[in-house]
């Protein structure tokens, strides 16, 4: 019997609802509005919330000076090529421990979530001395290397996960009408895992997206992504904070953006298997 | 000449001059700041001249110390010029990361380089980074306040003055507090404001057997000093500001002074960002007496990693940017008032440059920091503000905590006077000093 709530508790629940979602959101609801005021407005105290003159001139100035395009393109490149790299290696992974799973399974998931457990600048040193040899400093396949290395165990364990949900007696029906161990996966697995593996994909789009230690790092000019154009109008000397939210708001405008549209994916994918 | 010997001659002296005029793309690695980003903008005239195309990386401070020494200590490339301080220069230059500057022509004239500024870019009397522009610390302070309190603020005052002005000006009912400054944290922040400070009140760092000296009667003198002055007329949350939140809080009106860098004179004194731009006076930095005044010294500068492919490009350009060519060019497009200050002698010997507000304060103060000296006794180490050793900075960054906390009412000042001393200790011991 579904629990009854009150006409008085569901409107309670409500505001509260809004009220978290609100407080959440207000740092970077802040950062926009700051976008558009003057650099003065931007400090004044008490702080002015909607009524001043909004400006799109601090837009303008961050277009002149940085090309965003190239950033842009850069974060796609990286965030989108990381992604796709790890769940094609990611999928099969997740396959054999969901589906064939041997003593040491547990152990090697574990291990494998160890390696988030290691501070980034611990291996900075060795990574950079390796790309240098390598001559990949500064492109953009260094760093999809790296950011698809560091977010693989996050993308086999998510998909560990949603297999795990899936009855290995459909895959065994596969098997016994004929197919073969690419086609169980590719024509089986993947279709019914879709939810899952896309809200794999986009909470690894996001995380790729906002990575700034290993793309400051590892970038100069060339293969800069949106974070590195963000860290461009920081400053401790000088009060450039319009300017700088200008430059957050254009650096996370397309992955909320991509956000917004996918929630309904994001929620259903990221809520799945909590409820049996 | 034989025909052939002609023609020979001929063809070796067209390559000499198309390899002279090779167009290179150079990477520079530069500060986020309104002078580096004005050289960005004026970028194209470079490029006109020499046909070399510039890329810019530019970072916040703190991101690009970081970026740039792991780049240059692993020897990776990706920059062919950085901009780098006065702290970095002299160790870089002692491990042979950067390129001696010590060929540059005759019209780029290296002795009109400010002395102060040309002896903190060198190493062993070798200059290795060339200013781009440079500053000290000085006092702005609001000329009304100053009235109202019934005093009148000296170019050179003492401590006790500002100390006294800063208590008479604070009205804290009505948000205005005497003097501001710098708590936050970091060599680079309380540390660079209070080492420069101490210096004043015959502090150092170490004595010439590199032992520390926190635990001596003057630095206890300088600490104590300044949480009083600040708990009486600073401002709330002190311990969190730094250069950015006491520049807000001054333009707001609610400072009567602040002691930072001389470069925030153009920001306190420009009208459409300050509500109190045309009531600021400037003084040097406070003494007592002792025969050293409490400013810092330092400068952006840019210099070649040595290693880099494009040497030859990268002088032309450092040659370019620290000329005195680029200080007119930049008069011209931008006004005398945001040339690059701190820099080059001929810059304070321009009449229309005479006539900026700040600018002979600017002058007075760097030209009163002498880093080879700079404090009462004598020390082992170079640099004003800092001690140019490559352990200082870490060191600095645990002792800014202590004082900080301090400052924050968690611990008294001779606790965190104890706990620095300690730990200098410990790891100037480790270095093997």
């Amino acid at each position: 019997m579904a629990r009854s709530v009150t006409q008085q508790r569901k409107i309670i629940n409500t505001a509260a609802a809004w009220a978290v979602g609100l407080l959440i959101f207000f740092p970077i609801l802040w950062t926009i509005l700051t976008s558009f005021k003057t650099e003065a407005q931007a400090i004044s105290d008490p702080p002015v919330f909607l009524a001043f003159d909004w400006t799109l001139e601090n837009y303008s100035v961050v277009m002149e000076r940085s090309n965003y395009m190239r950033f842009l393109w850069n974060s796609v490149i990286i965030a989108g090529g990381s992604t796709l790299l790890g769940i094609l290696i990611a999928i099969p992974a997740a396959w054999s421990m969901a589906f064939v799973p041997s003593k040491r399974t547990k152990d090697i998931l574990l291990w494998m979530l160890s390696t988030k457990m290691l501070p980034a600048v611990g291996v900075l040193y060795p990574i950079y001395l390796i790309f240098i040899k390598m001559g990949l400093l500064d492109t953009r396949i260094a760093l999809v290397i790296v950011l698809m290395l560091i977010n693989l165990p996050i993308i086999v364990w998510m998909l560990y996960t949603y297999f795990k949900e899936i009855p290995g007696e459909i895959l065994e029906a596969a098997r016994m009408d004929g197919a073969s161990l690419r086609d169980e996966v590719l024509y089986v697995l993947t279709p019914m895992a879709i939810p899952g593996i896309a809200s794999t994909i986009l909470l690894n789009v996001i995380l790729a997206w906002n990575e700034a230690f290993w793309t400051l790092n590892l970038t100069a000019a060339k293969a800069a992504p949106l974070t590195a154009f963000i860290a461009s109008y920081s400053s401790p000397e000088g009060l450039f904070y319009a300017k700088l939210s200008a430059a957050s708001t254009m650096a996370i405008a397309p992955i909320l953006i991509l956000g917004w549209f996918s929630q309904k994916q994001l929620v259903s994918g990221l809520t799945f298997g909590a409820v049996k | 000449m034989s025909l052939k010997t002609a023609l020979c001659a001929a063809t070796a002296l067209t390559v000499m001059g198309t390899t002279a005029a090779i167009a290179e793309t150079i990477t520079i690695a530069t500060v986020n700041n309104g002078d580096m980003i004005r050289m960005q903008g004026l970028t194209d005239d470079f490029t006109a001249k020499t046909g070399h195309e510039v890329e810019w990386v530019t970072l916040e401070e703190n991101v690009l110390r970081q970026r740039v020494t792991t780049d240059i200590s692993a020897k990776g490339g990706s920059f062919d010029i950085m901009t780098i301080g006065m702290y970095e220069t002299p160790i870089w230059a002692k491990n042979g990361w950067l390129v001696s500057l010590d060929d540059l022509p005759a019209e780029y004239d290296v002795d009109d380089i400010l002395p102060a500024m040309r002896g903190g870019l060198s190493y062993e009397g070798t200059l290795y980074a060339a200013p781009f522009y440079g500053e000290s610390s000085m006092i702005m302070y609001r000329t009304d306040l100053m009235e109202a309190a019934g005093m009148e603020m000296p170019d050179a005052p003492t401590w006790d003055f500002v100390a006294e002005a800063a208590r008479a000006m604070t009205d804290k009912d009505n948000e205005i507090y005497g003097i501001c400054l710098r708590g936050k944290a970091g060599w680079g922040e309380n540390m660079a404001f209070l080492t420069a400070t101490a210096n004043a009140f015959g502090a150092r760092w170490f004595d010439e057997d590199w032992k520390p000296q926190f635990d001596s009667e003057a630095w206890s003198n300088t600490l104590n000093f300044y949480i009083d002055l600040m708990n009486d007329a600073g401002p709330p949350g002190a311990s969190n500001n730094g250069f950015n939140e006491n520049l807000s809080l001054f333009q707001q009106g609610k400072c009567g002074m602040w002691i930072d860098a001389t470069v925030a004179a153009s920001f306190v004194t420009n009208p459409n960002d300050s509500t109190v731009a045309d009531k600021v006076g400037f003084a040097l930095a406070p003494d007592t007496g002792l025969g050293k005044r409490s400013n810092w010294l330092w400068a952006w500068a840019l210099a070649i990693p040595a290693g880099t492919q494009k040497e030859a490009a990268a002088k032309e350009f450092i040659q370019w940017a620290t000329s005195k060519e680029y200080i007119e060019l930049v008069a011209e497009n931008e006004g005398w008032a945001n040339v690059p200050p701190g820099a080059r002698t001929s810059l304070y010997e321009n009449e229309n440059y005479k006539e900026v507000p700040f600018a002979q304060m600017t002058l007075d103060s760097i030209l009163s920091a002498d880093p080879n000296n700079p404090t009462v006794d004598p020390v082992p180490y170079v640099g004003v503000q800092f001690a140019a050793i490559p352990e200082f900075a870490g060191i600095a960054n645990q002792v800014g905590q202590e004082f900080s906390s301090a400052l924050a009412g968690q611990q008294t000042a001779d606790e965190a006077l104890a706990k620095a001393q300690a730990l200098t200790t410990d790891e100037m011991e480790a270095a093997g000093y």
